[in-house]
């Protein structure tokens, strides 16, 4: 690209500026839609449940049998239906009343008093899998906290029938809003880079301002630097609101450093960039544009970016199919360094894979652009 | 190279065909554009104007053929022709967010202009354009013929060798037109080569030079005159009865020997073919000076018969008391801004009405009060007597509309499309397939039936929206300009029909600013600043403004000399 001018290229930043103050909508996507989003993620969404509506059935009356029941009736986790009545809790299990039914069985404590293995049972709604796995884990933490209560209040030397050693690392709480608000920068970076450059230069299209532009003397270079640099920095000034809101609002806990952050987002935006450049390229009607934005840029950060879907679990056609998107990689450099802290391992790979995917789209946006018009 | 360059633009068997397209949008071009003249690529929508002006441009690259812009090809050099050629591309492509100053700022200085140099161009430009008061407005606040100037402006700054205009007086009344090319003759004196592109073909005859494009085919190359000279001799202009100018014209055009026709106010304006006796005319007639208009036609091989299948099939509606369209101090505000103010007059059933004016005069808004699509503020708008702020569903069912670029879903097939407009108009079991039926034996849809009607031919997508309007045989039919683009055959035939229905009895109202399709209208109201200043029939609206500077005024001239006394009105009112 020769006779890069630095007058047309300041000329066409400075009218892009302009265009980005005062063009309502821009403010809207790169502030105040974060803002909603982080609101959302923040309070609306929460992957963790509380108070599932359980039943419990006793059919032991003993006071070891009671002091179980205590338990589990103790714990925000339950919301704790006790009944006598085995086919009532499960008439409501099976109408969707009750997540799941625990029922402590009449030899409960006999078994426990001969140190035989004493058993509870818990049954569980499969329909519904995400909570039916709650409850059968939180039944098991209650259990296991009852009995190491029970050993040292007894200091009884009978072994323990279930010996459940969990333990949570990072996010000791298991707060999913942990996670989640990094999870969500991804998105709204996403949202800048890909939608807001797609949307802005499918309308030079609509407008036919491009076509004017294109008949001057300006050269390919200055159009492209002229529009991605004013949309790198209010992605950077989205990302700095989102993260001060993250880390001030939310408390969550920020343990790696800002210089990775700063050039991982830069990678990044860069990507998303030039990945919103090449839609722009492909789509010249705003209607369009928006639509493949979403569809290869905002859901893909959703739903392949294992920001709420777990990566690990699904099948493996779809697990490779997210290692085409960018978000993935984002969102586990966003994870590790808000809650682990600087992880080499984890970043070095994944920060490689975006400086390889972000030049490739970089590589072919700059091909498919040329200065004219089919 | 460069020194013995002797056209401004060399176009050699270019041939531009686009993907997914069956036929090129241009057809083995040739021609050569001189330096120092205006160049006016002229023709009707689709024709390949704005492909041709592009690859000028450099903007699209031939599939074969090369061009070359002062010695530069178009293929190799585009930088250095883009640095030699100003271009306005339709809808002037300002940046509507940023200032007219901006604008300029922008334009300078991606065309490279520094410091002084910059301000004495800018200072130039404004006031050559008029737009100094309004430096800091948004350029899309400013009205249709100022963003046409500042686009103007902007192409203008480096001072270029060539001047590349696409379409620019769509959308811009007929004073601004004029005051377009009162600046490209200042352009041109200074020794600029012009290219304006148009569908106007009054404007051609305003060229030095034309190249006619139909459907991607060059037709003709060279001095308008020398196209219309081949009609010479030709031309009439018949003085009819004003009761049946319309029948006379039906049958003249299904007179062997006359290849063209249309109504001119009280005359028709006849092409004859060489060996036509007009003596053998019962009309009185004169000979009239041949306009290119009636040349390209003939060109074509002339316009359609003067017969309408449509206007046959027909009932002649029967004779009431009640005006079919009717509106008293019809006023209309959004917000504080007066769109419509105090808008009255009387229709006759059969008559064709015009509403003529400026974009933004109001009379799209007095259009859309009529057909019930806004509510009026103040006044009554009656519609074969319904009130339409009361009876609305009774007055529309009694209304066929046909809006502008023709209302069709261009994801629809043409039958489909058929047959939701029918079923929208309420038409039902039997009747419904009859009248479809009719519709596609009247207009020849048949071919068609399967096709999307967004890749309809432009003049098939008019048969086809003038049926879906037409179809449940309305009282009022009201048009949106109706044939803003299309060609002159397409328009003569659409007009058939129009006036045969208007014969059957059927009231037509139209908006146009196709001074061509209002010499068809038995009246005209002019709106202007949302009051109408004049109605009346064409020739009254001549009449009016004839003066010893203008004893012959065309409707153009009517048009422009109300609107400048208007002004002048207001303006002693002021003060």
């Amino acid at each position: 690209m020769s006779g890069f001018s630095t007058q047309r290229f300041f000329a066409y930043l400075k009218k892009e500026s302009i265009q980005i103050i005062r063009d309502p909508s821009t403010t809207l996507i790169a502030f105040v839609l974060p803002l909603i989003l982080m609101f959302i993620f923040g309070y609306g969404v929460s992957l963790d449940a509380d108070h599932l509506p359980i039943g419990l059935l006793i059919e032991d009356t003993s006071p070891s049998a009671r002091s179980l029941e205590a338990a589990f009736t103790g714990t925000p986790y339950f919301e704790v239906t006790t009944s006598y009545n085995r086919t009532k809790l499960e008439d409501d299990l099976s109408a969707g009343l009750l997540r799941g039914v625990v029922v402590i069985p009449q030899d409960f404590s006999q078994n426990l008093l001969r140190g035989t293995q004493a058993s509870l049972q818990v049954l569980v709604d499969g329909s519904e899998p995400n909570p039916a796995n709650f409850v059968l884990n939180y039944a098991q933490g209650v259990l296991k906290n009852w009995t190491d209560q029970l050993l040292i209040e007894k200091k009884n030397i009978f072994t323990l029938p279930i010996d459940v050693q969990a333990r949570v690392w990072f996010n000791p709480e298991l707060k999913s809003r942990e996670v989640l608000v990094p999870g969500s920068l991804a998105i709204i970076l996403s949202l800048i880079g890909i939608l807001l450059t797609a949307l802005v230069i499918a309308r030079e299209w609509e407008r036919g301002t491009m076509e004017a532009i294109m008949s001057t003397p300006i050269r390919i270079s200055e159009i492209l630097l002229g529009k991605l640099i004013p949309y790198f920095f209010l992605g950077l000034g989205s990302m700095v609101l989102c993260l001060s809101v993250a880390i001030f609002l939310y408390d969550v806990p920020f343990r790696g450093s800002f210089l990775i952050l700063f050039m991982t987002t830069s990678i990044y935006l860069i990507a998303a960039l030039s990945q919103g450049l090449l839609i722009s390229t492909l789509a010249r009607s705003q209607f369009v544009a928006s639509q493949v934005a979403i569809i290869v840029g905002f859901l893909p950060a959703i739903m392949l970016s294992g920001f709420i879907f777990e990566i690990s679990s699904m099948p493996w056609p779809i697990q490779a199919i997210t290692y085409l998107f960018v978000p993935r990689y984002f969102v586990d450099i966003l994870k590790t360094t808000f809650l682990t802290g600087t992880v080499w391992e984890i970043i070095i790979p994944n920060l490689m894979a975006l400086i390889v995917i972000g030049a490739i789209f970089l590589g072919l946006s700059l091909r498919r652009i040329a200065k004219v018009l089919d | 190279m460069g020194s013995s360059v002797e056209n401004a633009i060399e176009i050699t068997g270019v041939t531009k065909t686009f993907s997914g397209m069956t036929q090129p949008a241009l057809d083995n071009i040739t021609a050569n554009i001189h330096k120092g003249i205006i160049t006016g690529i002229v023709g009707p929508d689709a024709a390949g104007k704005t492909t041709l002006i592009r690859l000028m441009t450099s903007l699209l690259l031939p599939t074969s053929g090369e061009i070359t812009v002062l010695g530069l090809n178009t293929l190799k050099d585009s930088d250095a022709i883009h640095d030699i050629t100003g271009y306005m591309p339709q809808k002037f492509g300002l940046y509507e967010d940023l200032t007219v100053i901006e604008n300029l700022n922008l334009y300078g200085d991606l065309q490279g202009l520094k410091g002084h140099e910059k301000e004495e161009a800018f200072e130039q430009m404004l006031s050559f354009t008029s737009l100094k008061p309004f430096t800091d407005r948004l350029a899309g606040k400013l009205s249709g013929g100022m963003k046409q100037k500042l686009g103007l402006a902007c192409a203008l700054l480096s001072r270029p060798k060539i001047l590349l205009l696409d379409e620019p007086t769509v959308g811009v009344d007929p004073i601004s037109r004029r005051e377009l090319w009162k600046m490209m003759k200042v352009l041109l004196g200074q020794g600029m080569s012009i290219v304006w592109s148009t569908s106007y073909l009054d404007e051609a005859s305003q060229c030095h030079e034309v190249l006619l494009l139909n459907e991607g085919k060059l037709l003709f190359n060279g001095p308008p005159s020398e196209l219309t000279k081949i009609v010479d001799g030709r031309v009439f202009l018949l003085d009819v009865p004003e009761k049946g100018r319309r029948t006379a014209l039906s049958n003249l055009l299904n007179t062997k020997g006359i290849t063209d026709g249309v109504l001119q106010g009280n005359k028709i304006r006849i092409v004859c073919k060489p060996d036509f006796s007009i003596q053998s005319q019962e009309y009185p007639w004169t000979p009239a000076v041949p306009r290119f208009e009636d040349a390209f036609v003939d060109t074509l091989g002339g316009g359609p018969g003067g017969t309408s299948l449509l206007a046959n099939s027909i009932p002649k509606k029967g004779k009431t008391h009640i005006a079919p369209i009717q509106t008293e101090h019809l006023t209309k505000m959004f917000g504080d801004f007066t769109a419509a103010s105090d808008i009255s007059f009387t229709i006759r059933r059969g008559e064709i009405f015009g509403l003529l004016g400026p974009n933004g005069a109001g009379k799209s808004t007095t259009f859309k009060m009529l057909c019930g699509l806004l509510q009026p503020t103040k006044g009554k708008a009656l519609v074969s007597g319904h009130d339409l702020k009361t009876a609305t569903s009774q007055a529309r069912s009694q209304i066929g509309y046909m809006a502008q670029k023709f209302s069709l879903y261009s994801d629809l097939g043409v039958k489909e499309n058929l047959d939701f407009f029918s079923g929208v108009y309420g038409l039902r079991g039997n009747f419904r397939k009859k009248r479809i039926d009719l519709m596609i034996e009247i207009f020849a849809l048949e071919s068609y039936l399967s096709s999307n009607s967004g890749l309809l031919p432009l003049g098939y997508k008019q048969r086809l929206a003038l049926a879906c309007a037409v179809m449940h045989d309305p009282d009022v039919l009201f048009l949106d300009e109706p044939t803003s683009g299309v060609d002159p055959i397409t328009r003569r035939e659409f007009w058939t029909h129009i006036n045969g229905m208007a014969e059957k009895g059927i009231t037509i109202m139209v908006t146009t600013h196709f001074m061509e399709e209002a010499e068809y209208c038995d009246r005209i109201a002019l709106i202007y600043q949302s009051k109408n200043i004049a109605t009346g029939t064409p020739d009254d609206l001549k009449e009016s403004v004839k003066s010893k500077d203008l004893p012959n005024p065309t409707l153009e001239d009517a048009f422009i000399t109300l609107i400048e006394r208007s002004d002048m009105h207001n303006n002693e009112a002021h003060v």
